[in-house]
């Protein structure tokens, strides 16, 4: 990257800067799925999101379902949103809506039960979602640094060369966005299993070493309760097939896209950062349900390395798909943004750090990923308990 | 033929391959040290840098990735079948 990092976003009510303004059509409840579907069809520049959850559990996974659908509306790529409900579940339009009154977004409601069925309701839902897309586009742009961003990492399908050159280009990139005032979070508790060593060497205090020790000793004890002896089976087939062995082999290439800032915060699923620079969010090592937390945190952009190669995406938010080798760029090129496998033919760390900033840059000002091209766009909640 | 192997860190006793290796290549780190590797090893996967005995740590990144199952030879190939 060169010059300044500067781009054009949109300001929401509460101070945070986006990098999209999409008109959000989001279902409450699984129950509400086929409207959402029906207006998304109807409707293709909506973000239609729906999901498995909104009822049938309870206790803190209930928590969690309320705290991600509200996080993911309030995230500031989002400009507006129309809450889908049936009407009898737990997590209704009107619960979710007043968890938002703070936002100061647009935001509506329907309620399938309410306004006399599924079609009726997807009008409905269309009309309105027509009124606030008419809206958004008429709200000004303003100016956007480095500072203003939040951006989510992730690693899915890893091969032995993810730690050798996306990930650690993926740290050089977090580094400089860390420098320059912006923030990012380093996920995937499951995936810091045996990597605590240099983790534990970046925490900026005696209190976020003892909770990252807590975090990941905590996933390590229910890997190990739950897969008893598999516990190595963390890793999936492609990992071990692709050379990796051991989880700690994975995670300690994993935890180098966190660069080598000093941890500032250690924070539960989906929630907000209270502090910038890195951050560590507690969050599984299956992507979807990591990317969700992290959206719901405000991350703008997500920073995504793959050696096998993932089509994955999610709604709202760009994902920016770095190969760790280049085989694999050369294989699936409609998936992937940047090819970091150049760094095994040469290229340095450092370098392919910046591309990824100068990249990062280009998406905050509204270039597409190939995930938002191919619209790609899948939400699921990370959850513990059984469903009921 | 002689095939590149990444070593990250100089605590390590394995390093991965860049390309597919078969018995007798030579394998060369970019300190310019080279060894002869004993076993086919597939592109991306580690082969040994120096003799591990059953039971001592095999180190990637500088920190433990597990432990030799069995004793393993410099040129090795490294994996599930001697690590744990």
């Amino acid at each position: 990257m060169s010059g300044e990092f500067v781009f054009q976003g949109w300001q929401r009510p509460d101070g945070r800067m986006g990098i999209r303004n999409h008109c959000l059509v989001l279902a409450t409840v699984a129950c509400a799925a086929g409207v959402v579907r029906e207006v998304q069809r109807r409707l293709p520049e909506v973000v239609a999101v729906e999901h498995a959850h909104g009822c049938g559990r309870s206790g803190p996974d209930l928590g969690v379902q309320i705290k991600t659908l509200a996080g993911l509306v309030q995230n500031p790529n989002v400009g507006a949103v129309v809450l889908v409900g049936l009407g009898c579940e737990v997590v209704s339009a009107a619960l979710l809506r007043s968890t938002l009154a703070s936002s100061g977004k647009p935001v509506e409601t329907v309620v399938i039960q309410e306004v006399g069925g599924s079609r009726k309701a997807a009008d409905r839902v269309e009309a309105l979602a027509r009124r606030l897309l008419d809206e958004l586009g008429g709200q000004p742009r303003r100016k956007g640094m480095a500072a203003d961003l939040m951006v989510g990492l992730e690693c899915g399908g890893s091969d032995t060369f993810s730690g050798l050159t996306a990930n650690p280009a993926v740290g050089k990139a977090v580094d400089r966005l860390v420098e320059m005032g912006g923030t990012a979070i380093l996920a995937e508790t499951t995936e810091m299993i045996g990597a605590l060593g240099p983790l534990l060497k970046l925490a900026k205090t005696e209190e976020v070493a003892a909770k990252l020790k807590a975090k990941v000793g905590r996933q390590e004890a229910r890997a190990r309760e739950i897969l008893g002896p598999l516990a190595h089976a963390v890793l999936a087939p492609g990992n071990v097939e692709s050379g990796l062995t051991t989880i700690a082999e994975k995670s300690l290439g994993c935890v180098t896209k966190g660069g080598s800032s000093p941890i500032r915060e250690v924070i539960d699923y989906g929630d907000r950062p209270a502090k910038k620079g890195l951050v560590v969010m507690d969050t599984p090592g299956y992507d979807v349900e990591s990317l969700a937390g992290m959206a719901a945190a405000g991350a703008q952009a997500i920073l995504f390395t793959t050696g096998r190669g993932t089509p994955v995406g999610f709604p709202a938010v760009p994902v920016i798909k770095i190969s760790s080798n280049s085989e694999l760029f050369e294989a699936m090129p409609d998936d992937i943004d940047l090819d970091a496998g150049t760094i095994l033919a040469g290229k340095s760390i450092d370098e392919v750090g910046e591309q990824i900033l100068g990249l990062l840059l280009e998406v905050a000002c509204g270039q597409k990923t190939k995930a938002e091209i191919n619209g790609q766009a899948v939400f699921a909640i990370a959850q513990e308990g059984p469903a009921f | 033929m002689a095939v590149t192997a990444i070593r990250v860190h100089g605590a390590d006793n394995v390093a991965v391959v860049a390309a597919d290796v078969q018995p007798g290549d030579v394998v060369r780190l970019d300190d310019g040290r080279q060894l002869r590797a004993v076993d086919v090893i597939p592109r991306g996967s580690k082969v040994a840098l120096d003799p591990i005995a059953g039971g001592q740590p095999v180190v990637r990144y500088g920190e433990r990735i597990g432990e030799a199952t069995k004793d393993i030879a410099a040129g090795e190939y490294v994996h599930s079948h001697n690590l744990a």
